[in-house]
């Protein structure tokens, strides 16, 4: 098992309030395809079937039987492991752990292409970019999160920055005080698929919200 | 998984060049009559898959340029391990080759480098193996079948070369045990490789929509997959195929990979001598073609836990 570090950023979404607007995609798009990395290709952006290159993804389930179904929007992106099976596989060094953050990146000017990191994510979060044909990921914005040019309450990513219904915290899930720890504590935070004990970092908090509601109207309608 | 032929013919061109190489150092250990000439022939052809196989596996990367770089985390990564043991290997072939290119006997052509080779080989069909089966949420991949395929088909496809090999140059009385070689180890690794896609078939996964969204309701039905025209998420994980279709390939992976050659070796089999290379150079072709076809499947049948996340094109 991994050591694990003393600082762990991560993001933690709300299934609650996300409506599924995509803003935060296009937020990371924008910001992402303009930044040092280089850019996030798109294939055919205005043909038939267009394609490219996005760290942050909103998918969208039905839970339930009709009429008792529930929308729920998830928004998809790096967990940022705390035991990455993305790293260790990598030939090369360019996927790895920074140890001052917990970020899992890729250093786009090591990465030879193989694809392998993206077969050993259980959850798909890595996209190969089809035009510079470098394994690309979620940075946790990582050329802005410490950007003191960057107002400090702006100084987030920017798909955090985007969301209108603040759907999206950010911070350090191993500071007991930080906003996401106390929501992972106190709210019920979960790992995806935790049977594959790769403890991912970013959590999601479970929908309570509809059931508040309907204990509210029967209590009502009562 | 989508197979990309890249790694199909990397692995199977690979796995035959290593089993040629095996069977030509065990024989030449256990001391059977087999000319210089017909032993470097075979290392020549080996050294030819292997290349090949080499050249192959570089057309997977996205940028080929920068290779050399995957040595470097041999501590951790079986695919940078592999990076490291195949060009080895290739030099260790190409140094026995010139070795027993000259007429003299020496202990280094006759009985070191088979041994080194048979071993350094070995750990080749390892480190390919674990590239496979160290994934452990790929669960049609993650168990020791996967290992034992990689080595026993690599084995029987070798060993056909060397029958078909022996078939041409002979010496005659070595053609009985080069292709009862040839046959056992078609046959088990037939029956390993049933085994395997028997296994998959009723392989129930740990991952479910459940544990992949967290949302624990038992009816959850996926709308939307969060764009419209596909991804690499969609293009790299499935291979949108029908079932039909893959079972055909399937049985026709076994048939031709197994089935057929074995029966193709019996006439060597039965009649011994040089009468039968027609026979062997028949089965060589065909289980070629079914080894790809097999490879191709090892991909094909390997479902992802993030296609999952796909349930639904919408």
């Amino acid at each position: 098992m991994a050591e694990t570090y003393a600082k762990q950023l991560a993001l933690v979404i709300d299934l609650n309030v996300c409506v599924g607007c995509h803003a935060c995609v296009t937020a990371c798009k924008e910001w992402n395809t303009s930044g040092s990395a280089g850019p996030l290709s798109d294939l055919n952006p205005y043909d038939a079937a267009p394609s490219g290159t996005f760290f942050n993804r909103v998918q969208t389930y039905e839970a339930g039987e009709f009429p008792a179904t529930e929308t729920v929007h998830f928004p998809k992106s790096c967990l940022h492991c705390e035991d990455p099976p993305c790293v260790p596989v990598c030939p090369t060094g360019a996927s790895y752990k920074r140890k001052s953050d917990g970020i899992v990146l890729v250093d786009y000017d090591k990465c030879i292409g193989c694809k392998y990191c993206s077969w050993a994510c259980p959850y798909g979060m890595r996209e190969l970019d089809e035009e510079r044909q470098v394994m690309t990921k979620c940075t946790l914005c990582v050329d802005r999160i410490y950007d003191e040019s960057i107002p400090l309450e702006r100084r987030r990513p920017a798909c955090v920055n985007a969301c209108p219904t603040n759907a999206r915290l950010f911070g350090d899930i191993k500071d007991p005080q930080s906003e996401v720890a106390v929501a992972i504590r106190e709210r019920g935070g979960y790992e995806l698929m935790p049977e594959w004990e790769t403890r991912p970092a970013n959590h999601y908090l479970p929908r309570t919200i509809t059931e508040t509601v309907a204990a509210v109207t029967a209590e009502q309608s009562s | 998984m989508n197979p990309a032929f890249s790694v199909v013919f990397f692995t199977t061109l690979a796995g035959a060049g290593q089993g040629l190489v095996t069977a030509l150092a065990v024989a030449v250990l256990a001391g059977a009559a087999i000319s210089r000439g017909i032993v470097a022939i075979g290392l020549v052809v080996s050294l030819v898959l292997l290349v090949v196989a080499l050249g192959a596996s570089f057309l997977h990367l996205g940028r080929p340029e920068r290779a050399w770089r995957a040595v470097l985390m041999w501590r951790t990564s079986w695919l940078s391990r592999e990076v490291i043991v195949l060009p080895a290997f290739i030099a260790l072939v190409a140094l026995w080759l010139a070795l027993r290119v000259g007429e003299r006997p020496n202990p280094w052509g006759d009985v070191v480098l088979p041994i080194v080779l048979v071993a350094v080989s070995a750990v080749l069909w390892y480190c390919t193996g674990m590239i496979y089966a160290c994934i452990r949420f790929i669960e049609e991949w993650a168990h020791p079948l996967t290992l034992v395929n990689y080595t026993l088909i690599g084995l029987a496809s070798g060993l056909v070369l060397f029958a078909l090999l022996v078939g041409l140059g002979g010496p005659p009385e070595l053609m009985r045990p080069a292709a009862a070689w040839a046959f056992g180890l078609t046959v088990v690794a037939g029956a390993f490789r049933v085994a395997a896609i028997a296994r998959n078939t009723r392989l129930r996964h740990r991952s479910t929509l459940q544990t992949a969204t967290g949302i624990r309701n038992p009816r959850l039905a996926q709308q939307s997959m969060g764009m419209t025209g596909g991804s690499f998420n969609t293009r790299e994980f499935m291979h949108g195929r029908t079932r039909a279709l893959l079972a055909r390939i399937k049985y026709f992976a076994v048939g031709a990979g197994f089935v057929v050659p074995a029966l193709l070796l019996l006439p060597a089999l039965v009649r011994g001598g040089g009468s039968a290379a027609g026979w062997l150079l028949a089965a060589a072709l065909v289980q070629l073609v079914g080894v790809l076809a097999e490879r191709w499947y090892f991909f094909a049948q390997a479902r992802h836990p993030q296609n999952l996340y796909y349930q639904v094109v919408s």
